[in-house]
């Protein structure tokens, strides 16, 4: 670097720099917010989805699957896992679960849901998959 | 050490040693996971050994990066730290929470947890890299503020180089940008939407004030150039970081529900982010080229230089191989991710911290740098954690393209576990090189006790 370009100078452009980018950040993220009602479903949110979610989080299944692509890889996408399995096939995997795993395979607890959770569940991971995810997973098999 | 107050950053070095063993060791049991399906299931399922693995990477990065600050503050300030007590008492009080939190993690489901620890109060659970209870991210927020009043004090009372004010804009930036872990909308798309306000604007934006505070640190102490001229440097790679760094969270913004023009955005901006990168490597060699002294620590400036070579290529080159949205398309969330986030943290957050570690840590035992004897087999440690880190890379990225072909490209996309099964063997892979990473950190600690002639006292 020469003489010419001072510390004080690199100083003020990385003030002014990062106020600018932020700035730009805060606006686009503004914008995101005005158009996401289209996306994100958000006028079918029911109880029983936010139940779902609720149940998707103290369980920690982000542990080992992904949703919408984010998480662990340790096992299958489930943000369209309605897809390949239908309602009652994702509440049948679930609840068909041993105890004590599949020896030798990779393996889910089994987390002793009521049918009301597994119905809360499956509620929200429909809502999921019904999020316009810009043709997000390449295909059904996630 | 030239001041007394420096010695508080010891305690928090051995602590983030420690639990960076305990980071390992859950690395390898999730790695016989993914071969060996069964392995502690149920005791330690899967999802609660990531948990463990990933929470411990942050809190010993934290404990490296409050020890690095304690020890660098009073030393560019010119003062004694505001308060040595306060320091000490932070250190116990999240050794403690830490502790618990892995307990509670491994102790009782995490269902359980969440119920006993009033996550009903604040549902803040249950997200990747954000799992702690209620009581846990409170404790971190207490003790982050008690920490940033701490050192800003200490640079307020002395003198305020530029090194410090990035160290705290850096500091300050993490703190605020956690406050985001409590914002956990039932739309899922706006949870995840802020999710990456602390997890994306910590790794690519403050976090790397820090990195490249840190390592300015280290280069005037070991290399003996001009301030001015590293400062300088400083601020231009800190600028560089925040005007790609910020926008580029967009990089996130591409399939969780989001507008589409975030693909071009995030992309544009993501692609610039390598830039940062390559300029620490840059500084780093450059500086190292131009010492005006032979500092007796050789371990410290090999780290230094390590750091910003596999941080450039971590972050910089393996980010860059999936952030353009066509790309990202097919390997989002698959083990191309997860071998760019071992190479990032590694090499960017990891080694800085070791080399902090390295360059103090002789000094807090009251001398310049180890002996020869303990410096070399630093430098195998080195070596074979880097080397191993690069392993771990190769088969992780091997394993990705293969399961990106096999699931999503292929025109009979295979189920997930079938296509899981056919790359085994890089899975397999993986964990050897996990196994040799471990002798590495062995060495890293025996290096500590190698005595050996002890160069001049500090
Ligand atoms: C013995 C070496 C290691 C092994 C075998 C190992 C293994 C693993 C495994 C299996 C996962 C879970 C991947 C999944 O979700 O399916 C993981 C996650 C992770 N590990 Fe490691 N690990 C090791 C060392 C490290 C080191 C040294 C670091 C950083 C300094 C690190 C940082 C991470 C991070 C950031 C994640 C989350 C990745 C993501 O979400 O993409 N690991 N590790
Ligand atoms: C030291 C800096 C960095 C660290 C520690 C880091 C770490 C990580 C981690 C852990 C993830 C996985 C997050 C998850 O679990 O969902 C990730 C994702 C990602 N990173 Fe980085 N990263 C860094 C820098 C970069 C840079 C500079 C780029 C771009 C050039 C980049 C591009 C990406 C992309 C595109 C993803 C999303 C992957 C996907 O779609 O699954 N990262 N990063
Ligand atoms: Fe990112």
């Amino acid at each position: 670097m020469s003489g010419a370009f001072t510390k004080s100078m690199a100083r003020n452009i990385f003030y002014g720099g990062t106020v600018f980018f932020f700035l730009l950040f805060l606006a686009l993220s503004f914008d995101t917010h005005s158009q996401l009602p289209k996306r994100d479903m958000r006028q079918n949110i029911t109880p029983q989805i936010a139940e779902g979610k609720k149940l998707w989080e103290v369980n920690n299944c982000i542990g080992c699957h992904t949703l919408m692509g984010e998480g662990a890889y340790f096992a299958p996408e489930l943000g369209n896992v309605v897809v390949r399995y239908g309602d009652e096939g994702v509440k049948a995997f679930i609840q068909s679960r041993p105890k004590d795993g599949i020896p030798g395979r990779r393996s889910m607890p089994q987390f002793n849901f009521t049918d009301e959770q597994l119905n809360a569940i499956v509620a929200f991971l429909k809502h999921v998959n019904s999020i316009n995810d810009a043709n997000w997973p390449p295909n059904d098999q996630g | 050490m030239q001041y007394k107050s420096q010695a508080v950053a010891k305690p928090y070095f051995i602590a983030a040693i420690g639990l960076f063993v305990g980071q390992i060791l859950f690395g390898l049991i999730l790695g016989l996971q993914y071969v060996l399906g069964d392995f502690l299931f149920p005791a330690i399922p899967f999802n609660v050994a990531r948990m463990v693995h990933t929470n411990l990477l942050i809190v010993w990065l934290l404990f490296g990066f409050m020890g690095g600050a304690y020890y660098m503050i009073p030393e560019e300030s010119e003062t004694e730290l505001f308060s040595p007590k306060l320091a000490l008492a932070l250190f116990w009080i999240f050794l403690v929470a830490g502790a618990l939190t892995i307990v509670g993690y491994l102790a009782v489901p995490y269902a359980t947890l969440a119920e006993l620890t009033g996550n009903n109060l604040l549902e803040t659970m249950g997200r990747e890299f954000l799992e702690q209870p209620l009581p846990t991210k409170l404790g971190i927020v207490v003790v982050a503020l008690a920490f940033l009043f701490n050192i800003t004090m200490t640079v307020l009372k002395g003198k305020k180089t530029s090194i410090s004010i990035v160290l705290l804009l850096g500091l300050w930036g993490l703190a605020v940008f956690f406050l985001f872990s409590f914002y956990n909308p039932v739309n899922v798309v706006l949870d995840k939407f802020f999710w990456w306000w602390t997890v994306h604007l910590w790794v690519e934006g403050v976090w790397e004030l820090i990195l490249g505070s840190f390592l300015a640190f280290v280069l005037i102490k070991t290399t003996g150039v001009d301030r001015e001229v590293i400062e300088k440097w400083l601020y231009v790679i800190v600028t560089l970081t925040l005007i790609t760094g910020i926008i580029g969270t967009g990089h996130h913004y591409f399939w969780i529900g989001t507008p589409e023009y975030w693909q071009w955005w995030g992309s544009i901006f993501s692609a610039l982010e390598p830039i940062p990168f390559f300029a620490m490597t840059v500084f780093a060699f450059n500086m190292v080229n131009r010492r005006r002294r032979e500092h007796p620590n050789k371990a410290a400036v090999l780290w230094a230089l390590g750091t910003g070579v596999m941080a450039f290529l971590g972050a910089g080159v393996w980010g860059f191989l999936h952030t353009l949205a066509p790309v990202n398309y097919y390997t989002h969330g698959t083990q191309i991710t997860a071998a760019h986030g071992h190479m990032a943290f590694y090499g960017a957050y990891a080694m800085v911290n070791l080399m902090m570690i390295s360059y103090a840590m002789p000094i807090l035992r009251g001398r310049a740098a180890n002996g020869n004897k303990s410096q070399v087999l630093e430098m195998w440690s080195f070596w074979l954690m880097t080397v191993a880190m690069v392993f771990i890379t190769l088969f992780l990225t091997a394993a990705g393209i293969l399961q990106v072909w096999l699931q999503r490209v292929s025109d009979t996309p295979l189920p997930f576990m079938v296509a899981q099964e056919k790359i085994q063997l890089f899975y397999w892979m993986r964990e050897w090189a996990g196994v040799a990473f471990l002798i590495g950190l062995i060495l890293y600690i025996a290096s500590f006790f190698a005595g050996g002639d002890e160069k001049e006292a500090a």
